[in-house]
């Protein structure tokens, strides 16, 4: 699905990755942890194209990113979900249009039958003609993620989903990515939540990878 | 560009057109723009056509007529008369002749010596108006034989005239052409500068949309579409304020001369009716390029 080969990247100079590789296997489940600052975002933004590699190299669905024309990035974004810590939508657009929106992208004109499901599930049913800006950081944060899953891609990206959410709904996200996982989707979070990480490992076979001196480990009980 | 492509965006895609909020000052600024430069591209339009019947009207009136003035004493004026007139009867290529009356004289003269002209106690020349046969006369021969048969009488044939009025509306009528074509240039680069502003103002709107997997088409076809339409209602307004306003011009006649023929005559009305569309297609031009250009510079 996704791999690093020596891969590193920098902002202006300083290299804030540095020399990852790894590899996302088809069904599994990934914790990305490590302090602010440490790389995480910018990971997850290697990982869909956002940002391409200052060395080394990625691979997405087996195509190397530099080869990826505009077109194909964008191809290869409709088998990704990705979560961004700042949530962003058009907020002209209420949440139920802003939720099918990878779907309209995709060429599908009408809004899917299980949307209301899709939202009541991640607690918004009752805010699908809401415009975003009305929504608080944790709604906001479930709507990106219920945006996400909405085409069931093959791999889901988060960067700290559960940031603004309490404990119980954190729970309820957890549960829609394990069952994502289950279905033989690949999931990738970054979050700082041990918590998470605990509740996840008690469902479902996860690995924790962690950020450190700009190397991307297995964490604690993985290594 | 495809024809296809064009039409396509004129249907247009709702749900993609909802991508894009409708608000905003570029709205105006293209509709205005487009508007406005229609307007003037009319009235150039308008100049152009009437400039051009202007030259062919000079060129026909001035290229079809001759005068022979006749400078001589009392006595010999009249005899002179009688020769330069058998002598154009007798010349291939002129279709009739006549000497301009007393009245006729004073008439042309009337214009800066008033109306009471002594005309008989003046050394007037006496004037002689041909009107050419096709195939034209031979000039250069008629020349040499009224020197020779009547050496009072000279031949004007208009040239010294006419060509310097038929190129001055020449150089009108591309004036004109030249005029439409820097309107609709300048419409183009300020429907590209509308158009990149939108863009710019709307870069976190691209950026969600390309993270969900929109492909640059699908979200340029969003912006050049609303670009197309609004440059399509802009012009047809400022076509249709421009004809009314040539419509309404006193109509042409033959004092008023240039001013009054500046409106459009038969089929020419149909020529301003194409600038809308025309509008339209340099609107979908401009915007797309400025939408591929600036959303290369987007993640």
């Amino acid at each position: 699905m996704i791999a690093f080969q020596n891969v590193a990247y920098g902002y202006g100079g300083a290299e804030l990755l540095s020399d990852v590789s790894l590899r996302l296997a088809p069904g599994s489940f990934h914790f990305l942890t490590g302090p602010s600052g440490s790389g995480k975002s910018t990971f997850l933004k290697l990982c869909y194209a956002e940002l391409l590699p200052t060395q080394g190299e990625v691979m997405l669905f087996d195509r190397d990113v530099r080869s990826l024309s505009r077109d194909d990035v964008a191809l290869t974004r409709r088998r990704l979900g990705v979560v961004h810590q700042d949530c962003q939508f058009l907020d002209h657009l209420p949440i139920a249009a802003n939720v099918a929106l990878p779907m309209a992208v995709a060429g599908y004109p009408d809004q899917p039958q299980d949307l209301s499901d899709l939202l009541a599930w991640v607690g918004l049913g009752q805010h699908a003609n809401v415009l975003p800006p009305s929504l608080s950081g944790g709604e906001r944060q479930r709507a990106a993620l219920a945006r996400a899953v909405i085409t069931a891609p093959d791999v889901i990206l988060a960067d700290e989903p559960t940031g603004n959410v309490d404990w119980e709904m954190s729970l309820r996200l957890l549960t829609l990515l394990v069952e994502l996982n289950k279905m033989g989707k690949t999931i990738l979070v970054a979050t700082h939540d041990m918590n998470l990480i605990r509740s996840a490992k008690a469902q479902v076979a996860t690995r924790v990878l962690r950020i450190r001196d700009r190397r991307i480990q297995l964490a604690g009980a993985d290594l | 560009m495809k024809i296809a492509q064009f039409t396509d965006i004129l249907k247009g895609d709702a749900q993609a057109d909802s991508v894009v909020p409708s608000t905003g000052h570029s709205a105006w600024l293209t509709l205005f723009t487009a508007g406005a430069m229609t307007f003037l591209a009319v009235f150039a339009l308008a100049l152009s056509l009437a400039s051009g019947r202007l030259a062919n009207r000079w060129s026909d009136a001035l290229a079809n007529t001759a005068t022979i003035r006749i400078a001589a004493s009392g006595d010999q004026m009249e005899a002179q008369t009688l020769r330069v007139l058998d002598i154009l009867k007798a010349t291939p290529g002129v279709a009739s002749s006549r000497a301009l009356t007393d009245d006729e004289q004073k008439a042309l003269l009337a214009p800066w010596f008033g109306p009471d002209l002594p005309l008989d106690q003046l050394p007037i020349p006496r004037l002689i108006e041909l009107t050419e046969a096709d195939p034209g006369y031979d000039a250069e021969g008629l020349r040499q034989r009224l020197v020779a048969e009547a050496p009072g009488a000279s031949l004007d044939d208009h040239t010294r005239w006419r060509k310097p009025l038929a190129e001055a509306a020449q150089k009108l009528r591309l004036l004109g052409i030249v005029s439409i074509v820097l309107i609709l240039g300048a419409m183009a680069a300020m429907i590209t500068l509308a158009a990149s502003a939108a863009l710019e103002a709307n870069a976190q709107i691209i950026k969600v949309l390309r993270l969900v997997g929109a492909r640059d088409t699908y979200i340029a076809r969003a912006f050049v579409r609303r670009f197309t339409l609004r440059a399509l209602i802009g012009a047809a307004i400022g076509a249709a304020a421009a004809m009314t306003g040539i419509a309404l011009l006193p109509s042409a006649d033959a004092a008023g001369g240039f001013l009054t023929g500046l409106g459009f005559q038969g089929a020419g009305w149909i020529l301003p009716l194409l600038l809308p569309p025309l509008a339209a297609l340099i609107a979908f031009a401009a915007t797309r390029r400025a939408a591929f250009s600036k959303l290369r510079t987007l993640t």
